[in-house]
C-alpha cells in the first residue's frame, strides 16, 4: 500500500543516490542512501510544487525549466545550468535497460561558426490590435468567413444560421470554416448531418452556398485528417457518409452546381493520381467517385486504374508489420475501387442494354439502392443514395453538354471488363457472375429479355440461378451481362464458361478440404456447394485448380443483411502468357496473405476476414 | 523556500511539545528520553524483528501483552503455561523485554520495564472498557521501543488507532440524519488533514500512509491540489520548510455548523470517549456555530473550499465603507453638461431612476461612503481637473451596455512575445499600454497616434521658454519619438505592472523582489520599493494615485506610498502567497486575493481585515471592483468567476463557463456587463446588472451568513468570444465602454 503511494512521484532510487556519492567521492552506507534518497525525492516534489506557482504567474500552461530555477534559487539551492531550452526537450529511454536521457544533438561548432548564414534575430514585440468582435446581436466575428453572407440574411434566416452554427459548433459560434473545425471526428460528423439537413431542407433556397457546402463536404471526404492516424477512429465511416452527403447534393440541387461537377472530378482525379497522399485520401477520391456515378467512375477511375494499381499492389504485397496499418488502409481502398467498379460495369451493361434509360428509372432506383448498400461502410437510408446515384447520372448526361468531357471517349464494355478483370481478377467476376438469386426473380426476366445478347449464354446464366450466392440479390439482375462479354475473348481460364461438370467436384472438395471454416458461414447462406461458382467455369483445359475466397464482411452468415460476405477466386499458378490480362490478377492472393500462392494454399484453411 | 514566519512558528511547536507531556507526569519522562534514545544502535537493531511483529496477527500481540502482564505479577507458571498453548518461542518476551530495558537507565531495568508494561496495559483495560477494540494493538506497535509508543500514545495517541477513530467517526456521520450530514462532514477534511499531520510529526510514517491511503479519497475533490502536497509530505523534517502546511497546523480551520449538528457530534464523541478526535476539534478548529437550520450541501460546498476553512461570520461583520467619494466640483467650460459632469459615474443621457441602483452618486453624500478625508489623498493638479474634464466628455459618448447591447471587443495582440508577456495594463484612457515580460522588461507603447517622447535633458531644458503656453510640449524631446519605449531594470519576470492614473507613472513588480516606479516623461527607473524580499506577484496604483499597493510570495500585502521607501501599512493574515491586489475605487479599502483560496478585504486607514471570502477552489488570480463600490468580483484558477457583496460580506452569484485560470476581470464604466478573459482563450461577458439586481429581491439574512446561489450561469451568460491561441491576460474598458482585451499570441 504505502509502496503504490509512494510510485506516484517521481522517485530518485537509493541506487542513484549511492553512484552519485561515488562519483563525488564519498562513500554512502545502504540507510544512509535510502534516507538521503527519500529526502531528495521530497525536496524534488517540493521544489516541483513551489516551481508551478512561476508558471501560474507567468501565465503559461507549460512549466519550463526556468520556472525550475526559480524555485531552486528561492529556496537557496543551486540552479541548473544548462537546460535553458524554450521548448521541451525530448526525454528518451534508452533501447536497452531503463534508461532515460535528453536527446542532446550534437552540434558542430566549426560549421557553426563558419557559417553564412547568420541567423537574424527574432522580429522585434510589438502590439497589434484588431476588432475581434464588432458588438449587436452576439457578436459576429469579421475576419471569419461567415459574416459577409450572414449579413444580408433576413432575421429569420439570421436565427436559422445561429441554430445552425450552435448545432455544428457547439457554443463557439465564429468558428463556421470547415478547417477550423479541425480534425475532430465527432464535430465532423455534426457538421456531415447539419449540411444534410441544409440540403433536404425543402424551404431554403441554398443558392450559391451550395458550392460552399459542397467544399466542406469534400474536405471530409478528402482531408487526410488527423484522426484518420488512429485506426481507432472510424473515420472511413465519415468518408462514406460525406460521399453520400456528396452525390445527395448534386442529385437535389444538380441545377445549382452543375459548374461545379467537372470541377470535383478533377480535385477527385488530382488526389487519386497523387501518389504522396495518404491511403484514405485515396479511398474518399474513389467512394466519391463512385458517389458522382458511375460515369464519374468510368471517366476518372477506370483510365486512372492502371497506374494507381501499381501503386497500391506494392502496398499490398508488403508484409513487414510496419506496413500493417497501411495495409489494412490499402484493403480498404481496395474494396472501394471494387464496388465503384463492379457497379460501372452493372450500370454501364445496363444502360447498354437500354438505351432509354429513364424508363427504368424506376426499377433500377431500387436497384441502385441495393447496390449502394452493399458498398462499404455506407450506412445511411439507401433510398437517398439510389436517388443520387441516378440523378447524377441522369444529371451528367443531361447536363454533360456543358462539360469539357466530349473528348473522351467511352471505352466499349468487354473491353472494360476485360481490363477490369486483369486487375481484380475473380473477385470481380465472381461477383458480377453471381445468379440470379431466388429472392430477386422480378429482375431476372426483364434483364434477361433486355439482352438479346444473352441468350446463347443464357444457359449458363441459368445455370448460375441455381447458385445461391451470399451476395446482394440485386446484383441478379445484371448478371447475365458478365458472361456476356468476356466469354468472346480468348478465355480467361477461370471464366470459361464450358464444362462445369468436371471443375465443381474439384473445386468442392477443395473448398472442403480447405476451408471449413468459411463453410459454416456459407452454409448459412443456402447452398453451400455453389458458393464458388467461379469454379464451375474454370476450363478444363487449362488445367490449374482455381481456388476460391471469401473475403468476409462482418456479418457473414446472417441473410442478406448489411454488408455482404463477396468472394474472390483466385487462379494459384500464374496463367499461360497467352494470357495477358491477367498480368495482375495473379497477384491477388495477396489478400491471403500468402506470397508464394500454390504451396502456402494448404496453410490459410481460414477464410479471410476482411472488415471492409 | 523558506517562510517569513518560520521561525516564528517553529518555536511555537517547540512549545507544543513541552507543554503537553507535562500533563502526562510520569510517564513523560520516558516518552521523551524513549524518542530521544531510540535511534540507537540498540533499538535499530530490533528494528527488523518489530517489523515481523507488527506483521503477525493481533492474537499473538495480545498475548504478548498478557504475558508481559502476567510476567510483571511474578506469575511465572501461567506464563510457562500460555507460552505452551500460544506456541510462543521461550525468548519470545526476554528479548524483547531485554530490548526494552536497555534504553532505560541501567540497573533499573526491571522496574522500568514492569511500569511501563503496566501503565500500558492499565490505559488499555481503560480504552477496551471504552469499547474500542484497537488498543491491543497499542502493544503491538513497537514492543521493544515501549516508550515511544508511550510517547506517542501520551502525546497524541496511538497512531494505529487513528483509523479506527476516523472510519467510526465516518460511520457516525454517515449515519445521522441528512439534514445534519452534509455539515458534519465539513469536519472530515481538517480532521484528516490534522491527523495525518500529527502521525507525521511524530514520526509514524508508515502508520500515516496507511492512513493518508484509507481516508484521502473521501476528502472532496476541491482539496485535491492540498492531499497531493500532504502526501508528498511524510515526515517531520519536512513540515519544517513546509511554512503552508504548518500554518495548517497552528492556524484554527474554521467551520460552520449549525447548534444541533455540532451538539450530535459532540455527543456522540463524549459517548466514545474519543478524546484524540475531540482533541483535534478542540485545539485545531473553530467551529462557529449558528443557530438555525443547518445547511445544505450545496451551501457548504459553494463557500468551502478555501485552506483555512471558511470565513468566521464576525470576520465579516465590520462595517466597510463601500460607497465612492465625493468627486471634487469641477468648473467645467463646457455645454450644459455640467450637471452630469460633476459626478464620476455620470451618466450621459439623463436616466435619473436607474442611477442610483448602480450606485453613481447624487450631490449629496452617500451614506455608505468614508468621510472625504478618511484617508488622506493627493490634491487635485490642473492636469488631473484637465483630464477629468476630458473624461467627463468622452462618458457622454459611453455606449450604455446590456444584455441587448454588447460591446464591441478590441484584441490586442503582442507578437513575437518569444520571451513571455506575463503582465499587461492600459492606462485609464486607453492611450498607452504596458506589458511586462518574463525577460525583466517592461515595455510602453502608444496605442494613439502621438509618439511616445523623452524630456528633454536638463541642460536642454535650462534654454527653453518657461513662459511661453506650450512649455509642457517644448520640454519633449522631439528627437526620442517612438512608438515604444523599454524600460530595463528588473531582474526577475515582471508580474505585475499599473499605470498611475496622471500617465505620468508606471509600476510594476516583480520576481526580484522589489517594486520599481518609472516615470513616463524620462521612460528611467524613479524609485525600487524594497520590501517583498520574496517574488512580488501584483501592484496596483490607487485610483487617486499617490498610494499603490503589492502582494507577493511572503504571504502579505503591503500599502506604499510613492514618496515613502517603506510600507504604510502591511497587510498580514494570508496562509499563502498574497496573488493579486486591488484598490477600492474610493481608494479606503485593499482587497487581496491569495493562493490559500481565500480573499480578503483591508481596512487602508486602520489595517484591519475587514471581510474574508471563501469559496474558491483554486488560487485566486484576479479581482475587480463594480465602479460603483458594492461589488467584487474573483477569479481562480478553478475558472469560476464569483461575485461578492462587500457590504454584507455574501457571496452573490457564481459565474461558471471558464475551463481554465481566469486571469483578467473587468467591469463595464456603468457597471452593466462584467467581462472575463481566461487562458482558455476566450472572453467571457457576464450580465452584472442582472446578477445584482437578482440579488435584491433575494431574502437572505445578513446575519446567518447562508446564501442560496442559484445555478444560473448560463442565464447570466452573455456571450463567448474566442480568440484563436491567445490567452486573454487583461480586460479594459474605454471610456466609451469598448472592450479592450490583450495577450500574447500563443504559437
Amino acid at each position: 500500500m504505502a509502496e503504490r503511494e509512494e510510485r506516484r512521484f517521481a522517485q530518485v532510487s537509493r541506487e542513484s543516490v549511492a553512484l552519485m556519492a561515488e562519483s563525488a567521492g564519498v562513500e554512502l552506507g545502504e540507510e544512509m542512501a535510502a534516507v538521503l534518497a527519500e529526502d531528495v525525492c521530497y525536496r524534488l516534489r517540493e521544489a516541483a510544487q513551489s516551481c508551478s506557482q512561476f508558471m501560474k504567474h507567468a501565465k503559461r500552461k507549460k512549466l519550463t525549466v526556468e520556472d525550475f530555477n526559480r524555485a531552486l534559487r528561492w529556496s537557496n539551492v543551486e540552479a541548473v545550468c544548462g537546460y535553458g531550452a524554450q521548448d521541451a526537450l525530448p526525454f528518451r529511454s534508452g533501447k536497452e535497460g531503463e534508461l532515460f536521457f535528453v536527446d542532446d544533438r550534437e552540434i558542430n561548432l566549426i560549421e557553426l561558426a563558419l557559417a553564412t548564414n547568420i541567423p537574424k534575430g527574432c522580429a522585434e514585440t510589438m502590439v497589434r490590435v484588431n476588432v475581434a468582435y464588432l458588438d449587436g446581436k452576439g457578436g459576429v466575428e469579421l475576419q471569419g468567413a461567415v459574416p459577409t453572407a450572414v449579413q444580408s440574411l433576413s432575421d429569420d434566416l439570421l436565427k436559422y444560421y445561429q441554430q445552425i452554427t450552435r448545432a455544428i459548433l457547439g457554443d463557439d459560434p465564429h468558428l463556421m470554416k470547415v478547417k477550423s473545425v479541425s480534425h475532430d471526428l465527432e464535430q465532423l460528423n455534426r457538421l456531415l448531418h447539419m449540411v444534410r439537413s441544409l440540403v433536404q431542407n425543402p424551404y431554403l433556397y441554398l443558392g450559391s452556398y451550395v458550392r460552399s457546402l459542397v467544399s466542406s463536404v469534400m474536405y471530409c471526404i478528402l482531408e487526410p485528417l488527423a484522426a484518420s492516424i488512429n485506426p481507432l477512429n472510424d473515420h472511413w465511416t465519415l468518408r462514406d457518409y460525406a460521399a453520400l452527403l456528396l452525390s445527395n447534393i448534386f442529385w437535389t440541387h444538380g441545377d445549382l452546381v452543375s459548374g461545379l461537377y467537372h470541377q470535383i472530378l478533377l480535385s477527385l482525379q488530382k488526389v487519386l493520381s497523387d501518389p504522396v497522399r495518404p491511403l484514405c485520401s485515396h479511398y474518399g477520391a474513389v467512394v466519391g467517385l463512385h458517389a458522382l456515378g458511375w460515369k464519374a467512375v468510368e471517366k476518372v477511375l477506370f483510365p486512372h486504374l492502371p497506374a494507381y494499381w501499381a501503386n497500391l499492389q506494392a502496398v499490398l504485397d508488403d508484409y513487414s508489420v510496419s506496413n500493417a496499418q497501411v495495409k489494412a488502409d490499402g484493403h480498404k481502398v481496395y474494396g472501394a475501387i471494387l464496388v465503384a467498379v463492379e457497379r460501372l460495369l452493372k450500370m454501364k451493361a445496363l444502360s447498354l442494354s437500354h438505351p432509354g434509360e429513364w424508363c427504368f428509372n424506376a426499377q433500377t432506383g431500387s436497384l441502385a439502392a441495393a447496390v449502394g448498400y452493399s458498398s462499404p461502410g455506407l450506412s445511411p437510408p439507401p433510398e437517398s443514395l439510389s436517388e443520387a446515384a441516378f440523378g447524377i447520372a441522369s444529371h451528367l448526361q443531361a447536363g454533360s453538354g456543358g462539360c469539357p468531357w466530349e473528348e473522351w471517349a467511352p471505352v466499349s464494355l468487354p473491353a472494360m471488363y476485360l481490363e477490369l478483370y486483369s486487375f481484380f481478377g475473380d473477385s470481380l467476376a465472381v461477383r458480377f457472375s453471381t445468379g440470379p438469386g431466388l429472392d430477386s426473380p422480378p429482375y431476372c426476366p426483364s434483364a434477361l429479355l433486355r439482352e438479346p445478347k444473352k441468350e446463347a449464354l443464357g444457359q449458363g446464366s441459368n445455370s448460375d440461378t441455381a447458385r445461391k450466392m451470399p451476395q446482394l440479390t440485386a446484383n441478379l439482375s445484371i448478371s447475365p451481362r458478365r458472361d456476356g462479354s468476356p466469354r468472346t475473348d480468348p478465355p480467361p481460364p477461370s471464366l470459361a464458361a464450358a464444362g462445369p461438370g468436371r471443375s465443381l467436384p474439384r473445386s468442392s472438395s477443395a473448398q472442403r478440404s480447405r476451408y471449413s471454416s468459411s463453410r459454416s458461414a456459407q452454409r448459412l447462406t443456402g447452398l453451400p456447394r455453389d458458393v464458388f461458382p467461379k469454379a464451375r467455369f474454370a476450363s478444363p483445359q487449362n488445367g490449374p485448380p482455381t481456388f476460391s475466397f471469401v473475403i468476409g464482411g462482418r456479418q457473414m452468415g446472417q441473410r442478406c443483411q448489411g454488408r455482404r460476405p463477396f468472394q474472390t477466386v483466385f487462379a494459384p499458378t500464374p496463367p499461360p502468357a497467352a494470357v495477358p490480362p491477367r498480368a495482375y490478377a495473379h497477384k491477388l492472393p495477396v489478400i491471403g496473405r500468402v506470397g508464394k500462392p500454390v504451396r502456402r494454399w494448404t496453410c490459410s484453411h481460414y477464410s479471410l476476414l476482411l472488415p471492409l | 523556500m523558506a517562510a517569513v514566519q518560520g521561525g516564528m512558528v517553529d518555536e511555537k511547536e517547540e512549545v507544543d511539545i513541552k507543554t503537553e507531556p507535562q500533563s502526562d507526569g510520569l510517564m513523560n519522562t520516558n516518552a521523551t528520553d524513549g524518542r530521544q534514545l531510540s535511534p540507537s544502535p540498540s533499538s535499530s537493531s530490533s528494528a527488523g524483528s518489530t517489523k515481523s511483529a507488527a506483521g503477525a496477527p493481533e492474537d499473538q500481540q495480545t498475548l504478548l501483552a498478557v504475558l508481559q502482564f502476567l510476567r510483571k505479577n511474578k506469575l511465572t507458571e501461567s506464563v510457562e503455561i500460555l507460552r505452551r498453548e500460544a506456541g510462543l518461542p521461550e525468548d519470545a518476551l526476554d528479548t524483547k523485554g531485554a530490548d526494552c530495558s536497555a534504553p532505560s537507565s541501567g540497573g533499573t531495568a526491571g522496574g522500568v520495564d514492569g511500569l511501563d508494561a503496566g501503565s500500558l496495559l492499565s490505559r488499555v483495560a481503560v480504552s477496551s472498557s471504552a469499547g474500542t477494540p484497537a488498543p491491543t494493538k497499542a502493544v503491538a506497535d513497537d514492543q521493544p521501543d515501549v516508550s515511544v509508543v508511550l510517547s506517542a500514545y501520551s502525546q497524541q495517541g496511538d497512531p494505529a488507532l487513528y483509523k479506527v477513530y476516523y472510519s467510526d467517526l465516518k460511520k457516525f456521520i454517515e449515519s445521522v440524519l441528512d439534514c445534519h450530514r452534509a455539515e458534519l462532514s465539513q469536519v472530515f477534511y481538517p480532521l484528516f488533514v490534522h491527523m495525518y499531520l500529527e502521525l507525521v510529526y511524530n514520526n509514524h510514517e508508515s502508520e500515516a500512509k496507511a492512513f493518508f491511503e484509507k481516508f484521502s479519497g473521501d476528502q472532496e475533490c476541491y482539496y485535491e491540489d492540498d492531499l497531493r502536497v500532504l502526501s508528498s509530505l511524510t515526515k517531520k523534517e519536512h513540515m519544517r520548510g513546509n511554512e503552508t502546511l504548518l500554518d495548517f497546523r497552528t492556524s484554527k480551520f474554521v467551520l460552520r455548523i449549525s447548534r444541533d449538528s455540532y451538539q450530535l457530534l459532540k455527543r456522540h464523541l463524549q459517548e466514545r470517549q474519543n478524546n484524540q478526535i475531540w482533541n483535534i476539534i478542540q485545539e485545531h478548529l473553530y467551529i462557529d456555530i449558528f443557530d438555525g437550520m443547518p445547511r445544505s450541501k450545496s451551501q457548504i460546498d459553494a463557500m468551502s473550499g478555501s485552506l483555512a476553512g471558511e470565513a468566521k461570520r464576525e470576520a465579516n461583520k465590520a462595517k466597510v465603507y463601500y460607497g465612492l467619494l465625493k468627486e471634487p466640483e469641477i468648473e467645467v467650460p463646457l455645454d450644459d453638461e455640467d450637471e452630469e459632469a460633476e459626478n464620476e459615474e455620470g451618466k450621459p443621457k439623463k436616466k435619473k431612476p436607474k442611477k442610483d441602483s448602480m450606485g453613481s452618486k447624487s450631490k449629496k453624500q452617500d451614506p455608505n461612503a468614508p468621510l472625504q478625508n478618511r484617508i488622506p489623498l493627493p490634491e487635485l493638479k490642473d492636469s488631473d481637473k484637465l483630464d477629468k474634464i476630458m473624461y467627463m466628455k468622452e462618458s457622454t459618448k459611453r455606449i450604455r451596455l446590456g444584455r441587448e447591447n454588447l460591446p464591441s471587443i478590441c484584441f490586442y495582440t503582442f507578437l513575437n512575445a518569444y520571451q513571455g508577456l506575463t503582465a499587461v495594463d492600459f492606462t485609464d484612457d486607453s492611450s498607452l499600454i504596458a506589458g511586462g515580460f518574463a525577460d525583466s522588461t517592461v515595455r510602453v507603447w502608444s496605442v494613439t497616434p502621438k509618439k511616445l517622447r523623452k524630456v528633454k535633458s536638463a541642460a536642454d531644458l535650462n534654454l527653453i521658454d518657461k513662459e511661453s503656453d506650450d512649455v509642457l510640449e517644448r520640454i519633449m524631446d522631439e528627437k526620442t519619438a517612438s512608438e515604444s519605449k523599454i524600460l530595463y531594470g528588473h531582474s526577475g519576470p515582471v508580474y505585475g505592472i499599473s499605470f498611475s492614473p496622471d500617465r505620468n507613472y508606471l509600476l510594476s513588480c516583480s520576481e526580484d523582489g522589489t517594486v520599481r516606479l518609472w516615470s513616463l516623461l524620462t521612460f528611467t527607473c524613479l524609485v525600487g520599493y524594497k520590501g517583498h524580499n520574496y517574488p512580488v506577484w501584483d501592484t496596483q496604483f490607487s485610483p487617486y494615485g499617490y498610494y499603490f499597493v503589492s502582494g507577493g510570495h511572503d504571504r502579505v500585502a503591503r500599502l506604499w506610498a510613492t514618496d515613502h521607501y517603506q510600507p504604510l501599512r502591511i497587510f498580514a493574515g494570508h496562509l499563502a502567497d498574497v496573488t493579486c491586489t486591488r484598490f477600492h475605487p474610493n481608494s479606503n479599502y485593499v482587497v487581496t486575493g491569495s493562493s490559500d483560496r481565500t480573499i480578503r478585504l483591508w481596512d487602508v486607514l486602520t489595517g484591519n481585515c475587514v471581510r474574508i471570502f471563501t469559496g474558491h477552489k483554486g488560487p485566486i488570480h484576479t479581482l475587480a471592483f463594480s465602479p460603483n463600490g458594492k461589488f467584487l468580483a474573483s477569479g481562480a484558477t478553478d475558472g469560476r468567476v464569483l461575485l461578492w457583496d462587500i457590504g454584507h460580506g455574501l457571496m452573490v452569484s457564481e459565474l461558471k463557463g471558464h475551463t481554465d485560470t481566469v486571469y483578467a476581470l473587468r467591469f463595464s464604466r456603468d457597471g452593466e456587463i462584467l467581462a472575463s478573459g481566461s487562458m482558455d482563450n476566450t472572453v467571457r461577458l457576464w450580465d452584472a446588472a442582472k446578477a445584482f439586481d437578482d440579488l435584491e429581491t433575494d431574502d437572505f439574512t445578513a446575519a446567518t451568513g447562508h446564501i442560496h446561489l442559484q445555478d444560473n450561469s448560463q442565464e447570466l451568460l452573455l456571450g463567448t468570444y474566442m480568440s484563436k491561441s491567445t490567452p486573454v491576460v487583461h480586460l479594459h474598458f474605454t471610456r466609451r465602454n469598448l472592450l479592450l482585451a490583450a495577450g500574447s499570441y500563443a504559437a
